[in-house]
């Protein structure tokens, strides 16, 4: 009953009407859009606040004693509290801005892991990590003389955690985990594998950048150390996105660039390292983005989220339902609690020449290694066609998909 | 014999008669289904141009200065791809082949809708092409 009276809150074509990419006729012919988990589309509210910032304030922040510096600065420092009311950090210190997950992930390998991992140390990840979330920590291991460990996963894309505690021994230091797989849109059981590395001591970062735009995350709650997430999939710009750190770690953390804005004091006998989050930021940010970003935020705050979460489901299990009918198909990744991400393969046919075929009916999927090479192997298979979904499809999307999905198969399945 | 830029023009001339990207779809396709499948004892690593969406295999024999490709791919798109580059690189003089700028695949509007990954397999296969030639150049020295 009360799902019924979410759902009846949830105005699609309504909400389609904020984005204004959703209208464009690729090819003559409405698009449909399922590449979410590559990048999500932007509502009308954040392109105009890029544009505001551009038009009517663009200064360089904390920095000048004129109007307009004073009100970029009041505009991007806004920006921190928004976010950290996003995940429900303690305090906005806890929020450091970095270009997006990546940049996030190299930080936190840079300095934390660079100050404490030592030789014959193990850092652990798991085997349906985004290249993202494993290449920072190899380089890491490599500088160091340590080791990546990694947590196995399962037929259906599932991580299996019996081995967990014999993971997570003397050796191991760190554990660096997606919250949701990008490829296989498994959400991980990530506060049990936070609870049982901190029953040993072992700090955790959460690759959060699948995961934000889809379930209201509490890093609390999680108990994680660090959590990093882009922008640029949550609705928002590209270039930007954030590192959540607990602040007893970001305070003992050395820095990461070095320049202006991240100092307190410069002599060229030495320098002093300026507070969090500052000391992390160095030179003039990405302001612009910044202030996007706060207004994507705002617009996730606007409408009902657990409506919106519950259009992604009935989108992934419409969908997955109408897959299932189409016997050439196999879907990659069937873990029991899955995001709205479906990566499938059909049996005869070449992922990229199904993803092109779609291209021309102006669906938009992805196909290929989706930046997971591992799991991609784990599977056996050279890569997937991907749909990902965001509130804003519908069902008559779907409808259509399979429709020339079908169409695809006639053609390159023979 | 024709020269490679007759043979570009025909293609050209033959991409002429469709409007939309999904009728080139569909005609490159089916000119990849059309591609005869190379032997199984060719499929090696030494032969394999591996990309990130799709993999082909490569080989080439040579006779009296003309080289003969065989080739094969895992997508049907790239086996047109691949049967259109033969087309206009097989039967031709090794230095023709080494010179040839190709210019057709853009004047049939291939590469625009490709995505950076796709076009990168499009320049290894010709390169690869390439230097078979080159390679059977030295070896005739």
């Amino acid at each position: 009953m009360e799902l019924t009276s979410v759902k009846s809150t949830f105005d699609v074509t309504a909400i389609r009407k904020d984005f204004p990419v959703l209208s464009e006729m690729p090819y003559g012919k409405p698009l449909v859009y399922f590449d979410n988990a590559a990048t999500s589309q932007k509502p009308q509210v954040v392109i105009d606040a890029l544009v505001n910032y551009y038009m009517h304030y663009n200064a360089n922040v904390h920095r000048g004693v004129h109007f307009l510096s004073q009100k970029a600065s009041d505009a991007f420092d806004a920006v921190r509290e928004k976010v950290r009311g996003f995940v429900n950090a303690s305090t906005e210190r806890e929020i450091i801005f970095v270009r997006g997950t990546t940049e996030g992930v190299n930080l936190v390998a840079a300095t934390y892991g660079r100050k404490n991992i030592q030789q014959g140390d193990t850092i652990l990840v798991s085997a349906m990590e985004h290249h993202s979330n494993i290449v920072p920590w190899q380089m890491l291991c490599e500088e160091k003389g340590a080791r990546l460990n990694v947590i196995p996963m399962n037929e259906n894309g599932e991580l299996v955690l019996d081995s967990l505690e014999a993971l997570l021994n003397d050796n191991c230091k760190f554990v660096a985990v997606s919250h949701t797989a990008n490829s296989l849109g498994t959400i991980n059981p990530i506060k049990e594998i936070i609870a049982k590395a901190h029953s040993k001591n072992i700090p955790v970062l959460v690759d959060g950048a699948q995961a934000v735009a889809h379930d209201e995350v509490d890093v609390q709650d999680l108990d994680c150390d660090f959590f990093v997430f882009s922008a640029h999939k949550m609705l928002g710009p590209t270039g930007i996105g954030a590192i959540y750190g607990k602040v007893s770690l970001l305070e003992e953390m050395p820095p990461y660039h070095g320049g202006g804005e991240m100092i307190k004091s410069v002599s060229f006998k030495g320098t002093t390292w300026n507070e969090v989050p500052y000391k992390f930021e160095a030179g003039t940010p990405n302001i612009a983005d910044v202030i996007a970003m706060g207004a994507a935020i705002d617009y996730w705050n606007s409408f009902d989220r657990a409506a919106a979460h519950q259009q992604e489901i009935d989108l992934l299990n419409y969908c997955t339902s109408q897959l299932a009918d189409i016997p050439s198909v196999r879907i990659i990744g069937t873990a029991k609690n899955k995001a709205a991400v479906i990566s499938f393969i059909v049996d005869k046919a070449n992922a990229m020449d199904v993803g092109m075929f779609l291209d021309t009916k102006g669906i938009a999927v992805r196909t290929g290694q989706h930046c997971a090479e591992p799991v991609m192997d784990w599977f056996g298979i050279p890569g997937t066609i991907r749909a990902s979904f965001m509130f804003y499809n519908t069902i008559e999307e779907v409808d259509y998909f399979i429709e020339q999905l079908k169409k695809a198969i006639q053609l390159l399945a023979v | 014999m024709r020269t490679i830029a007759e043979i570009e023009n025909e293609i050209i001339d033959d991409f002429a008669l469709f409007d939309t990207w999904e009728e080139k779809y569909q005609y490159i396709i089916e000119i990849g289904q059309k591609l005869k499948p190379l032997a199984a004892e060719f499929k090696t690593d030494d032969n394999k141009i591996k990309g990130c969406q799709s993999s082909v295999w490569l080989t080439a024999s040579e006779n009296n200065g003309i080289i003969e490709f065989s080739a094969d791919s895992d997508s049907v798109f790239v086996k047109g791809e691949i049967a259109l580059l033969m087309e206009v690189l097989s039967n031709q003089s090794l230095e023709a082949i080494v010179n040839a700028e190709l210019g057709f695949i853009d004047q049939i509007g291939l590469r625009s809708h490709m995505a950076q990954t796709r076009a990168n397999g499009l320049a290894a296969m010709i390169k690869q092409m390439k230097l078979y030639a080159v390679g059977f150049q030295h070896k005739n020295v």
